[in-house]
C-alpha cells in the first residue's frame, strides 16, 4: 500500500503543477488577450467580458492568491467558466458531451492495441530472427507515422475508395443520439476505422518494445535455469521471460500515455470525430481559452488517473514491489 | 551400465563462440569423466573456460556458442543405453535436463524467477520430470527443503526475501528435485562469506553420501577441492592441464599451473610459506599460440613447449595410475618454484 | 507522432568501449539498421539545405489561372497545386528544410538541458537531486501536447522561435532521467573515485570521466528529442498553431485539411508532406535503434546468427553442435560451384548430413 500512497502523493504533487500552471499561464503571457477575444466576439455579453478578466487576472480583481483560491474552489466543483464560442453554453457541457467519444473510441483502442502488440512482441522476442523480424522495418514506419497521417491515408483508401467504412463523423447524418440499436450500431460502424487507425499505428510501437525487452530478459539467468530444469518452452516463455518482460512494459505503458492521447486527439480531428479533438480544433482556432485550458486539465487528469491503474497494476505483478510496504 | 563405465564420458570436447572478429577456442578437446557416486573439481581461473564446458554438456549455453566436435555420452541407471548429449533433440534434451543432470547455479539471486515464490519454483522442477499430482508435489518441495535446512514456512517466500545462504540451498533442494544422477556445482559457494560456505559445502557433502549422485564441482579456488573432491582436474585456456586425485594433486602437483594455483592460497595448516601469484594474464583464445598456453607465464618453459601436443599423458612416478598431465617436463625433480631462470632459458622464453 | 519514447525502465547498460574512429571498415561494421536510418535521414538533410535553392516556384505564389488550381502531378508542377495554385513541390522543398531546422534547434537546446539538469541531479544529490528528479517525473507525466496547445494558444506570435522555446522547455525531462541514472551509475563506478582521490577537479571530472562515457547515450537522446520535436510540431501546426504565412510540413497539412483535400480528392497535397515527415520519423527511428544494438548487442537482427544444419538459431534453442561429417550438398554440381564463390559459403561446414 505504501507505494501506491506515494503515487498518489506524486501524482497529487504532478496535479497541482498543472493546475497551477494553468492559472499562471493566462496571466504570464504577453499581449492581451482580452482584447484579441474582444476583436474576434464583438457580440459577447458584458458578462461574458468581466468573466474574461476574471479568469486572466486583468483589471485586478483582488489579490493574486485570493485569485488562485477561487480559481482552486472552481475547478474541485467542476467548474470550468463560461464558454466563448457557444456561448453562453458553460465548459463543462460541451465537455461532458464529448468525453464520453474520446473515452469509448481511444479507451478501447489503445488497451486492444497494447494487448495485441504485447502479445506479438513475446513471440517475436522469443523467436529472435524468425519471419516477424522481416516485418521490423515496416512496423518502425508505422511506428514512426503520426497518427493523422495514417487516418488520411485509410479514409483515402478505405472509405472514399472502396466505399468500405463513412469518411467521418461519429454516426449517421439522420439519427438522434440515445440508447438505441440504430444509433449504437451506427456509433460501433463509424468508430471502426478510427479505432483501426490507432490499433495499427501503436501496435508497432508496443511490439518492438516488448520484443526488445523480451530479448534481454531471455538472456537472463532466470531463464537459462529454466531451461537447465527442463521446463517445457511454453512454461518458459509466459511464466519466466514474458512474466518479467511485462514489469518494464507496463511502466512504458504508463510513460507513453500521454503521447498516445494527444496522437488520438489529433487523429479525431481528421475523422470529425465528435470527441474532444474537434473541440480542441475549434477551441484553438477560435481563441476560445476557457475550453483550451479544461481541456488541458481534464486531458491531464485522465492521463494521471491511467498512471495510477497502471501502478496498481505493477504492485499486483511485482512482489518485490509488494515487499516494500511490509519491509 | 558397468560399475567400472563412468556415468558421464566426455570426449574430445570442445567450444567455440563464434563472434565477428573470429572463434573464440573456449574449450578445446577436453576429456572428462565422471563416475557413479565420485566427486570431480575442475579448477581454473575465470576465462578458462570451466563454465562454459559445464553449460554445454547440458546445451544451455547461448548464441554465439558452437560446439564443434566431441561427445558427450551419459550412462545413468534410468537411460537405456549409452546417450550422447549432443545427438539430443529438443524435447530429448528437455527430459534429460534435471532428471538425470542437474546444475546448481552460481547466482542463486540471478538463477531464480524474481516473480514465483521458492514453492512454485521447485514444484516446477519436480512436475516437470515426475508425474505426481499436485499435493505430493507440494509435499516432496517441502520435504526437499527439510533436507537443506530450510524451515518449510519459507515455500511461500520470494527469492528477494531470503538471505544469500538460503538462496543458494533453496538452488541446491531445486538440483535434487527430481533424483539426478549428476550434480553440476558452477562456483555454489563464491558469493557467500567463508562461515556460510563451510556450512553448505558440509550439507552438499552429506546429500551427497545420503543420495547418492555424482558431482562436477567447479571453482577456482583449489583450496576447497582439496577437502571436497576425489578428482581434480585443472583447467586452463579451455584445455586441461592436470588430472589426478585429490591427494596427489596436493601433495605431487605434475603441472607448473597446478603447482601455482597450489601456492596462491594459505594453507590452515602446515609450515609457513611465502605467497606467490602467478605472474601475467590469461592468453587470447581468439588466435591461440601453438603448443601450451601456459608459457609465456611458466616458470619453467624451454622452446620445446612451443610445439608440444597438449594430450594428457601419464605420470610415470605418480601413485595414482590415473594421474594425466600435459607438461612435457614434470619429474620429481623438477625445481622448487621461485628459482630464477637462466638466462638462456629467459633467452627462449622472449 | 505516435513514436513513445522508448522504455528505460534502468539505466541501460554502458556502452562498449567505442571503436576507435581511425579503424578502417567501421562503417561497414556498423547494425544495418543504422546505415539505413542515416542514408535515409541524410537524403532529407541534402532536401533541407539545397532544397529551397533548387526549388521551381516561390511556395507562395499563387498562380490565379483558374485552371491550374488545385492541378493534378504534371510536367509543369510535379507534385501538382493548392488550391490557390501554389506548386506543392516547392512548399516541400522548403517545408523540409524549416521542419528540420526547428527539430535540429529543438534537439540540441532539450538535450543540452537534459545533460545538465541530469548530470547535476547526479552529482549535487540530496536534496537537489530529488527536486530535480521529480520536475522531471512531474513534466514527464503530465501531457505534453495539450500544455503545450495552451502555451502557444496564448503567445501573440506563432512562429519558429515560439515553437522552438515551448518544445525545448517540455523536451528535456525524458532525457534528463536517463542520464541522471547513467551517471549515477558511472559515478560508483572505480576510475571516477580514483580521479577524485587524486584530486582532479569536478569539472574536470565532468569532462573528461563521465561525460565521453554517455556520448551514445547522449545521441540516442538527440534523436529521441528531435523525432518528438518533428511530431509535435506538425501535430501543433495542424490544429492551426503555427505561424501559418510560413511552410512547414505541419502547415502544408493544416492547409490541406482545412481546404478539404481530402474530400476533394487532392491526394499530391497532403500525401507528400505526411509521408516526408513518416520517412523522417522512421529513419530517425533506424537509426536509434541502430545505436541501441550498437549498445546491447543482443537485440541486434539475427542477420549475424548461426545457421546450422540450414536453419537459423533462436535464442533459447540449445547449443548448436558441429559434425565432421561430409555436408550432403542439397544444391546441384553447378549450384555448388557457383555456390562456392560466395561468402556464405564459409559457413556450409555448419550444413548436417
Amino acid at each position: 500500500m505504501k507505494f501506491i500512497l506515494r503515487r498518489l502523493a506524486f501524482y497529487a504533487v504532478a496535479a497541482w503543477v498543472a493546475l497551477t500552471l494553468n492559472f499562471f499561464i493566462p496571466r504570464a503571457m504577453p499581449g492581451n488577450a482580452v482584447e484579441a477575444i474582444m476583436s474576434k466576439f464583438p457580440n459577447l455579453q458584458p458578462s461574458a467580458y468581466r468573466a474574461l478578466e476574471a479568469m486572466l487576472g486583468v483589471g485586478h480583481p483582488g489579490s493574486l492568491w485570493n485569485q488562485y483560491l477561487a480559481y482552486l474552489d472552481d475547478v474541485v466543483h467542476l467548474n470550468f467558466g463560461t464558454d466563448v464560442m457557444e456561448y453562453p453554453a458553460q465548459v463543462s457541457t460541451l465537455l461532458a458531451q464529448t468525453i464520453p467519444w474520446t473515452l469509448t473510441l481511444v479507451g478501447t483502442a489503445t488497451v486492444i492495441a497494447f494487448f495485441v502488440g504485447t502479445g506479438l512482441g513475446i513471440v517475436a522476442g522469443w523467436r529472435h530472427g524468425g519471419w516477424l523480424e522481416r516485418g521490423l522495418p515496416g512496423l518502425m514506419f508505422l511506428q514512426a507515422m503520426p497518427y493523422f497521417f495514417l487516418a488520411l491515408i485509410l479514409i483515402e483508401l478505405l472509405a472514399v475508395r472502396a466505399h468500405l467504412f463513412p469518411i467521418g463523423q461519429g454516426y449517421a447524418g439522420g439519427l438522434v443520439p440515445g440508447w438505441h440499436a440504430a444509433f449504437i450500431g451506427s456509433a460501433i460502424y463509424h468508430a471502426l476505422l478510427p479505432a483501426l487507425t490507432i490499433v495499427i499505428t501503436s501496435v508497432a510501437g508496443w511490439m518492438l518494445q516488448m520484443r526488445n525487452v523480451m530479448i534481454t530478459t531471455i538472456g537472463e539467468d532466470y531463464v537459462v535455469a529454466a531451461q537447465a530444469k527442463g521446463l517445457r518452452s511454453r512454461r518458459v516463455v509466459f511464466t519466466y521471460a514474458a512474466r518479467n518482460a511485462l514489469l518494464p512494459q507496463l511502466q512504458g505503458f504508463g510513460l507513453a500515455l500521454g503521447f498516445v492521447v494527444s496522437g488520438a486527439l489529433i487523429m479525431e480531428i481528421v475523422f470529425s470525430y465528435p470527441g474532444i479533438g474537434l473541440l480542441l480544433l475549434s477551441a484553438v482556432s477560435s481563441d476560445d481559452f476557457p475550453l483550451m485550458q479544461a481541456i488541458f486539465l481534464v486531458i491531464t487528469f485522465a492521463v494521471l488517473i491511467a498512471n495510477l491503474i497502471v501502478d496498481v497494476l505493477l504492485v499486483a505483478f511485482d512482489p518485490r514491489v509488494r515487499a516494500r510496504e511490509t519491509a | 551400465m558397468n560399475a567400472g563405465e563412468p556415468v558421464l564420458d566426455i570426449t574430445d570436447f570442445s567450444v567455440v563462440y563464434r563472434t565477428p572478429l573470429g572463434d573464440v577456442r573456449a574449450v578445446s578437446q577436453v576429456n572428462l569423466a565422471l563416475h557413479t557416486g565420485e566427486v570431480v573439481g575442475l579448477a581454473g581461473e575465470s576465462g578458462s573456460g570451466k563454465s562454459t564446458l559445464a553449460y554445454a554438456v547440458c546445451r544451455l549455453l547461448r548464441a554465439p556458442a558452437l560446439i564443434t566436435g566431441g561427445s558427450v555420452i551419459y550412462r545413468g541407471r534410468r537411460v537405456a543405453g549409452p546417450t550422447d548429449v549432443l545427438q539430443l533433440g529438443s524435447h530429448q534434451l528437455q527430459q534429460l535436463r534435471w532428471r538425470e543432470i542437474a546444475i546448481v547455479f552460481q547466482s542463486a539471486m540471478n538463477a531464480l524467477n524474481p516473480v514465483l515464490n521458492v514453492r512454485d519454483q521447485i514444484v516446477d522442477a519436480i512436475r516437470a520430470h515426475l508425474r505426481l499430482p499436485r499435493r505430493d508435489a507440494l509435499e516432496k518441495a517441502g520435504g526437499l527443503l527439510d533436507l537443506v535446512g530450510i524451515p518449510r514456512s519459507r515455500l511461500r517466500s520470494y527469492p528477494h526475501e531470503l538471505s544469500g545462504g538460503m538462496r543458494q540451498r533453496v538452488m541446491i533442494a531445486m538440483a535434487l528435485a527430481a533424483d539426478p544422477e549428476i550434480v553440476i556445482m558452477d562456483e555454489p559457494t563464491t558469493a557467500l562469506d567463508v562461515v556460510v560456505q563451510r556450512d553448505i559445502l558440509a550439507q552438499i557433502v552429506e546429500l551427497k553420501e545420503t543420495l547418492g549422485f555424482a558431482i562436477l564441482f567447479i571453482t577456482h579456488d583449489l583450496s576447497l577441492l582439496l577437502e571436497l573432491a576425489d578428482r581434480i582436474a585443472v583447467m586452463y585456456a579451455g584445455q586441461l592441464m592436470e588430472v589426478g586425485t585429490a591427494a596427489e594433486i596436493h601433495h605431487e602437483p605434475a603441472h607448473p599451473y597446478s603447482r601455482g594455483l597450489l601456492n596462491s592460497f594459505p594453507s590452515l595448516h602446515g609450515p609457513r610459506r611465502d605467497l606467490a601469484g602467478i605472474p601475467g594474464t590469461p592468453p587470447n583464445l581468439l588466435q591461440p599460440a601453438a603448443g601450451c598456453p601456459f608459457l609465456p607465464r611458466c616458470a619453467y618453459g624451454t622452446d620445446v613447449c612451443r610445439t608440444v601436443d597438449m594430450d594428457l599423458e601419464r605420470v610415470a612416478s605418480s601413485a595414482d595410475p590415473d594421474h594425466l598431465t600435459a607438461c612435457p617436463f614434470v619429474l620429481p625433480e623438477t625445481p622448487a618454484p621461485g628459482r630464477p631462470r637462466t638466462d638462456a632459458e629467459q633467452e627462449l622464453q622472449a | 507522432m505516435t513514436a513513445a519514447p522508448p522504455i528505460v525502465a534502468e539505466p541501460p547498460a554502458l556502452p562498449a568501449p567505442e571503436v576507435k574512429a581511425q579503424r578502417p571498415g567501421q562503417w561497414r561494421r556498423l547494425p544495418l539498421k543504422a546505415k539505413s536510418g542515416a542514408i535515409l535521414l541524410g537524403i532529407f538533410v541534402l532536401a533541407g539545405i539545397i532544397g529551397p535553392e533548387v526549388s521551381p516556384y516561390d511556395p507562395s505564389y499563387q498562380n490565379p489561372a483558374p485552371s491550374l488550381a488545385l492541378h493534378p502531378p504534371d510536367a509543369a508542377h510535379l507534385l501538382g497545386t493548392t488550391q490557390s495554385g501554389q506548386d506543392v513541390l516547392s512548399q516541400l522543398l522548403v517545408g523540409i528544410r524549416m521542419t528540420l531546422e526547428l527539430a535540429a534547434i529543438v534537439g540540441v537546446v532539450a538535450t543540452a538541458l537534459s545533460v545538465i539538469v541530469g548530470v547535476t541531479a547526479a552529482f549535487l544529490g540530496g536534496f537537489w537531486d530529488e527536486l530535480l528528479s521529480l520536475a522531471s517525473n512531474v513534466f514527464l507525466v503530465i501531457p505534453s501536447l495539450p500544455l503545450l496547445i495552451v502555451l502557444l494558444g496564448y503567445l501573440p506570435q506563432k512562429g519558429q522561435l515560439a515553437t522552438i522555446l515551448v518544445l525545448s522547455g517540455l523536451g528535456w525531462p525524458w532525457g534528463a532521467r536517463v542520464i541522471r541514472a547513467q551517471t549515477l551509475t558511472i559515478r560508483s563506478r572505480d576510475f571516477v573515485a580514483a580521479a577524485r582521490e587524486t584530486g582532479e577537479s569536478t569539472w574536470r571530472i565532468l569532462a573528461v570521466e563521465i561525460v565521453p562515457n554517455e556520448i551514445s547515450l547522449i545521441a540516442a537522446n538527440f534523436v529521441n528529442t528531435v523525432l518528438y520535436a518533428i511530431g509535435t510540431s506538425v501535430a501543433l501546426a495542424f490544429i492551426g498553431l503555427a505561424d501559418l504565412s510560413s511552410w512547414s510540413l505541419g502547415t502544408m497539412l493544416y492547409w490541406a485539411q482545412s481546404q478539404q483535400a481530402l474530400e476533394l480528392g487532392a491526394w499530391w497535397w497532403f500525401i507528400p508532406p505526411g509521408l516526408a515527415v513518416a520517412l523522417i520519423g522512421t529513419a530517425l527511428v533506424l537509426l536509434n535503434t541502430g545505436i541501441d544494438e550498437l549498445g546491447n548487442p543482443r537485440l541486434r537482427d539475427a542477420s549475424h546468427a548461426i545457421r546450422v544444419g540450414g536453419h537459423r538459431q533462436r535464442p533459447a534453442d540449445p547449443t548448436p553442435v558441429l559434425h565432421a561429417a561430409p555436408p550432403r550438398s542439397q544444391r546441384t554440381k553447378l549450384g555448388s560451384f557457383v555456390h562456392s564463390f560466395s561468402r556464405s559459403s564459409l559457413l556450409d561446414e555448419g550444413r548436417q548430413p
